[in-house]
């Protein structure tokens, strides 16, 4: 029998402490959650002034320049996942914590995505908009948009333990994580475009779902392990 | 009933030693092996037993293929770079089959050996996967007439796999600790191993959205004997040749990393000199 008392507290207790302390510090820092959300703006913006603004071109690359915009955009804010913790040495002590590693680096992860990838999937409609997506479409791309979001997250929390302490982190980082996330653009753009062509689409949203399910259960321990790693 | 799970216990503590006594000159061998010394001579001796198979292979693989297979009914002479592209192609997967593995091995064994398998291995993966690429593009201009064709599912999922080996050689020349790159190498490797699969079903997915025409049938027709002994020949010889060239690398690998310990000086400093 599982006693949840104040000397043993459930996993479940750690995973929503340190998720809820990582919000509160985001909360603080407006800065860090806005500065990627002003990024995939600029992003979207940029590429209609590059390549021109006629609209067949715009509709035909919409999602996937949105999808783009939003990879790079977490990536921008994975760097700081992990790097303050190890710079205050919290980090330490998350190591030597009672808690299940993974439970506690799930917790981090939560946080991360509700600082970067939700807000990248509420405000994506309106840059839809201006990429003159019909509106029918818009719940399909936050759908694919909140999947990938997560998968990106996990996968990234995985990258930032890599590379947790290290100098050059940030260009490491995405050599790393652009790879592994290939897959997770491809579906989610690709099931946009399909979506907006009147396609069957389906095919695509199960297999982002499956991603995401595959990295929630295997990226904490991945992550964890990569922590340990780089903290030793 | 209790007395029955006593029971059922003492038998699978028998089964355990017995099992034990079973494996155990195989574990002895593989410390044994893990010993850097010893493998430092081991991979010495094995050295021309994977060169010689090599070379004649190769040759005998370039050769008859480049001279006595007949020219395909369709492509002509261009089929020709199967010779070295397909068993490239193939080196590419198996050399991070390799990496993965070894990573596996020295993550829960604690073999150092074997994180020095991986560090040798990933250069050499990467080469060939390069080699796979650059010739699949050779043969993709006079074939697809292009030298590029994103549409094609091999070749995406060929190039993401050589960015994973950029990453991971990355990865490990920024980390100065070598235990430390070593370990964290291992777990990408590993991560990447199930990101390999996913890539390719996704890219496949994607690529059946987009290909209008399919320019290699499924399954192909049928091979000529003439032309299939050849490029198994050459397929076999690239492995040995790997197989050589990962000893070389893992020999001054093993040098390297034991450059302060006393085995190594006592073989510079004696009169064979390393030899």
């Amino acid at each position: 029998m599982i006693v949840y008392s104040p000397e043993r507290p459930g996993i479940i207790i750690g995973l929503v402490a340190i998720a809820r302390r990582d919000l509160l510090l985001a909360w603080k820092r407006p800065g860090d959650i806005l500065n990627p959300l002003f990024f995939f703006a600029m992003v979207c913006t940029l590429f209609p002034l590059a390549a021109g603004p006629s609209s067949e071109q715009l509709v035909a690359s919409g999602p996937g320049v949105l999808w783009v915009a939003a990879l790079l955009s977490t990536l921008l804010s994975l760097n700081s996942m992990f790097m303050s913790d190890y710079e205050d040495g919290s980090l330490d002590q998350l190591l030597v914590s009672l808690q299940p590693l993974p439970a506690l680096v799930l917790g981090k992860t939560v946080a991360h995505w509700l600082t970067s990838g939700l807000p990248l999937v509420l405000i994506s409609p309106l840059l839809a908009m201006t990429y003159k997506m019909s509106t029918d479409i818009f719940g399909i791309l936050m759908l694919t948009l909140l999947l990938g979001s997560i998968c990106l997250s996990l996968l990234g929390s995985i990258g930032a333990a890599l590379t947790v302490g290290l100098h050059r982190g940030t260009a490491l980082l995405s050599l790393l994580i652009l790879p592994l996330a290939m897959p997770v653009l491809l579906l989610g753009a690709n099931t946009v475009s399909l979506a907006a062509g009147g396609e069957p689409y389906v095919t695509g949203i199960w297999a982002l779902a499956g991603y995401a399910v595959a990295a929630l259960s295997l990226a904490p321990y991945a992550a964890a392990a990569a922590l340990r790693i780089s903290n030793e | 009933m209790r007395k029955f799970f006593n029971q059922l216990w003492k038998l699978f503590i028998q089964l355990r030693v017995f099992f034990h006594q079973l494996i155990s000159p195989l574990w002895r061998f593989f410390h044994k092996l893990a010993s850097p010394p010893h493998f430092y001579r081991l991979a010495a001796t094995l050295m021309p037993w994977l060169t010689v198979p090599a070379l004649l292979l190769i040759t005998y693989g370039i050769y008859a293929g480049l001279f006595l297979a007949p020219p395909d009914y369709q492509q002509g002479d261009a089929f020709r770079i199967i010779y070295v592209h397909v068993p490239s192609a193939y080196l590419s997967l198996f050399a991070y089959m390799i990496m993965a593995i070894s990573g596996a091995i020295g993550l829960i064994w604690r073999m150092k050996l074997a994180h020095a398998v991986g560090a040798a291995a990933a250069p050499l993966g990467a080469a060939f996967t390069f080699i796979a690429l650059a010739t699949g593009s050779i043969w993709g201009r006079p074939m697809w007439g292009t030298w590029w064709e994103w549409g094609d599912a091999r070749l995406t999922s060929e190039l993401i796999l050589l960015f994973l080996y950029f990453g991971y050689m990355a990865l490990r020349s920024s980390i100065d600790n070598t235990a430390k790159a070593d370990k964290a190498c291992a777990v990408l490797a590993l991560v990447g191993v199930v990101n390999v699969l996913v890539v390719h079903f996704s890219v496949e997915w994607w690529s059946s959205l987009h290909q209008g025409q399919t320019l290699m049938k499924k399954g192909g027709p049928g091979m000529d004997a003439d032309m299939l002994y050849p490029l198994l020949a050459t397929i076999l010889g690239f492995t040995f040749l790997f197989g050589a060239l990962l000893m070389r690398r893992l020999r001054t690998e093993v040098l390297y990393r034991e450059r302060r310990t006393r085995w190594v000086r006592e073989m510079i400093l004696s009169p064979e000199g390393g030899k």
